[in-house]
């Protein structure tokens, strides 16, 4: 071997890595970027299908049940319903939050159809079916979901 | 209503680590010992990189056989202009390469522009210094 062989390594090599990665601009259409420009002001706008009556949030610009446009926009409440939730306890590449912590459908009070988000300032065991949660916003005018930084129990802490 | 459109920046990305098996993981613990190799076909061929199973008759290959470093390229596709994520940062080519002592073509990289690199060219392979086993430890094969 040559003087510039680093390699010094003897035990059979078993594993490689394959890492994969994909690098997006993701832009958002109408009724989206309709929905974040409201979250930015700290409002939960979601739209009424004509036919069903169903309110969406997030909005949807048809409804997946009747085929038409929702065009209706509908002011929802900042506090809702846990509709069933997750703990999450194994960590895992890329996670933003340390686990354990509470991932949540939370049927916004006014909407239809819930709404995906974190459930915080509650021990994850605490956390039950059918729990009242209202939004926590968060102080950064992020044009995102993570405007509202997570639910916590309606009227703090239990 | 004309506001601009919100865009944002997605990354998906998979930490993927993959187990190799007695068989490829022989060709990569190879690879970081600067031996190429191919494995033997129940009809006497040698396969490379050395597999498991002869893909033509899907039987189990038998002894695994030293090859290369040097061969022929069959195939070239020209790279002309590297992108950040290419192996090598000059000009190159994607090629097929019958590796002396092979029955079948080893894909991999050969540094060299269009009018350097054709079907015919004698080719050796550049190992990397620091080595790990992966196919990455050849650096790129040179004329």
């Amino acid at each position: 071997m040559s003087d510039s062989d680093h390699t010094h390594e003897t035990a059979p090599v078993t594993r490689f890595k394959a890492p994969t990665r994909l690098d997006y601009t993701v832009t958002a259409a109408a009724v989206t970027a309709d929905f974040l420009r409201h979250i930015l002001e700290q409002r939960l706008v979601g739209r009424r299908c004509p036919v069903c009556a169903k309110v969406y949030l997030p909005p949807r610009g048809v409804c997946p049940t009747c085929a038409v446009r929702c065009h209706e926009q509908v002011e929802a409440g900042h506090a809702g319903t846990i509709d069933t939730f997750s703990v999450v306890r194994i960590p895992f590449e890329g996670q933003v939050l340390e686990p354990p912590y509470v991932c949540a459908r939370i049927l916004i009070d006014g909407t239809d159809a819930p709404l995906l988000h974190i459930v915080g300032e509650i021990a994850p065991e605490e956390v039950t079916l059918g729990m009242r949660v209202e939004a926590v916003w968060d102080d950064r005018p992020l044009p995102t979901l993570a405007r509202v930084r997570y639910f916590r129990p309606e009227g703090g802490t239990p | 209503m004309d506001q601009p459109a919100l865009t944002s920046r997605f990354t998906l990305a998979y930490a993927y680590k993959r187990s190799l098996g007695p068989v490829i993981g022989a060709f990569m613990t190879g690879l970081r010992d600067r031996r190429i190799l191919g494995a033997r076909t129940a009809d006497g061929r040698v396969i490379v990189p050395a597999r498991a199973y002869d893909p033509a008759s899907g039987e189990p290959t038998g002894d695994l056989v030293e090859v290369g470093p040097s061969g022929v390229i069959e195939t070239v596709s020209h790279v002309a202009q590297p992108s950040p994520t290419d192996p090598v940062q000059v000009p190159f080519a994607w090629a097929l390469i019958r590796l002396d002592g092979a029955d079948t073509s080893f894909l991999h990289v050969v540094e060299g522009s269009a009018e350097a690199l054709h079907r015919g060219l004698r080719v050796t392979a550049r190992w990397r210094a620091e080595r790990d086993g992966s196919l990455r430890d050849i650096e790129a094969f040179v004329p």
